[in-house]
């Protein structure tokens, strides 16, 4: 540290970038997309298969937003992981769930997380909700260099809104592109599945419980279609994570409230067939 | 062409020192004082806004006295230090040592090779858990550091604080409303004036807390504790 320079602004990311532009997820400066003779090589090759995370959603209730994940990781036609953590905490208010390779999306999230914090203490407030939203944009443009390379991140942002004093969903694209979202939203190899069971079952201001249910019922039939998503492990105990984003802050469901519901839900389908 | 007029090493240092300490002198006093859960920092700042104590990172305080652009910079620096450390390796890797190690470096450089010193003093505490000690760092203009217990104080009136606070601070850390309280003589007692709570800038690093360690404590409450 010579004089300490302030021209990185109050953002950690743009610090990052321009310090250690190695750790920027996107390989700011570093790594280059490849030309098209070489991606035309490497299809030739067979690299091993990158780990992905898949089904995750969030959905609005009267406090604020449910935001859920199942919980399988998978390689290939392979199961890599049973309990692998796609929703993230990242300030008081707001959470990331994350689609896509999982290593570039934990480095996201953390990096999101760090950034925010930083903004923070630099600045002695808190990033609008808004500001959140965008700067995540930003990062998730950052990162389309990897996207070409296969390594896509989609994250959904949920976070409640002080001064609005409601909960909001932004999803994005992988261009950065950053779209709000009234109701409710999932991404992954089985959010075209999510979102259908949302659908069917949400209404504006759901109560709590019943919010939660919906979003664990989409889940369920996610995995249900989709191969890539995981659903209840009653075996081993693993259940897929959901949080709850309200004004009073961030709360995890426990495992044992979140293992009631499937419990009911899957005596009803029971009954049913 | 003129020779450059010739001044000994000794006595451009000692008129570096006797600048940057009058720079300091100017400025308000910063008490830092371990308590029963962790450290208090207590500040003579009239602004409600322009902090001179603030977070660098989970269990890591920072404090500057002397000239406020200049211990801004050093903040932001230390935050930038901080957060880069806790990305690349672990949250936990972030440790107040280093971080008072980087200040007193720059610090340091800045006196023996600039031309103005660097006229501040600056405060880095660490509040310690599950069996570790807290830590406070007294960094001073010329980029000497010095490792604390108890309490300490830096800014203009930092030695009569020291005087007062030795013959008060006795034996095991006291609870945050005898903290807090002796704070508040202290700073009278060399300022010679009742402080006004919202005079006070309060602070502290507390390990009860989950996650981030540091909180501000607004006057209101401030006045609660005291009351």
């Amino acid at each position: 540290m010579p004089l300490f320079p302030d021209d990185y602004g109050s953002s950690f990311f743009d610090y990052l970038a321009q310090q250690r532009p190695d750790l920027v997820p996107g390989g700011h400066g570093l790594i280059h997309p490849p030309s098209q003779p070489a991606l035309e090589e490497s299809r030739g090759l067979s690299l091993p298969p990158i780990t992905h995370g898949t089904t995750v959603l969030a959905l609005k209730y009267q406090g604020g937003v449910v935001v859920a994940g199942d919980r399988r990781a998978t390689e290939g036609f392979q199961i890599a992981g049973r309990r692998l953590d796609k929703v993230f905490t990242i300030d008081d208010h707001s959470a990331i769930a994350i689609a896509g390779a999982a290593g570039p999306c934990i480095e996201m999230a953390k990096l999101f997380q760090t950034e925010l914090e930083h903004y923070e203490k630099l600045e002695g407030v808190q990033l609008s909700c808004e500001g959140k939203a965008n700067k995540l944009g930003q990062m998730v443009k950052a990162n389309l260099p990897m996207v070409f390379q296969g390594l896509v991140v989609v994250p959904i942002y949920v976070g409640y809104d002080l001064k609005r004093a409601e909960g909001r969903i932004f999803k994005y694209d992988i261009t950065g592109g950053r779209y709000e979202e009234s109701d409710y939203h999932s991404i992954g190899s089985g959010g075209k599945d999510a979102r259908n069971t949302m659908r069917e079952h949400f209404r504006k201001h759901l109560p709590e419980d019943e919010a939660l249910r919906v979003g664990l019922l989409a889940l369920y039939n996610a995995a249900e279609e989709d191969i890539g998503t995981g659903g209840p492990d009653m075996v081993r105990g693993i259940y897929p994570t959901a949080k709850l984003v309200t004004a009073g802050g961030i709360t995890d469901v426990e495992d044992q409230r979140i293992g009631m519901v499937y419990a009911a839900l899957i005596e009803g389908r029971k009954r049913e067939v | 062409m003129p020779l450059p007029y010739y001044v000994s090493p000794e006595q451009m240092m000692q008129d570096k020192a006797e600048y940057a300490k009058k720079g300091i002198a100017k400025g308000r006093s910063i008490i830092a004082m371990e308590y029963e859960d962790g450290v208090l920092l207590v500040a003579d700042n009239p602004s409600a806004s322009l902090y001179k104590i603030s977070e660098i990172y989970d269990s890591i305080a920072f404090s500057g006295a002397g000239k406020y652009s200049e211990f801004e910079n050093l903040r932001k620096a230390g935050i930038r230090h901080a957060d880069l450390k806790g990305f690349m390796y672990s949250r936990e890797d972030v440790t107040a040592r280093s971080l008072a190690n980087g200040y007193s470096q720059s610090v340091g450089t800045i006196f023996s090779q600039e031309l103005k010193p660097l006229e501040v003093e600056i405060l880095v505490a660490q509040v310690g858990d599950q069996g570790h000690p807290n830590e406070m760092y007294r960094i001073s203009f010329d980029g000497s550091i010095f490792d604390e217990r108890g309490f300490t104080a830096i800014g203009g009136r930092a030695e009569a604080l020291l005087v007062f606070l030795k013959e008060r601070y006795k034996g095991a850390p006291p609870t945050l409303k005898a903290a807090l309280t002796l704070c508040v003589a202290a700073l009278e007692s060399v300022t010679n004036q009742k402080l006004p709570i919202e005079g006070l800038e309060v602070a502290a690093l507390d390990r009860t807390r989950p996650g981030r360690k540091f909180r501000r404590i607004p006057p209101a409450e401030s006045r609660q504790i005291l009351a």
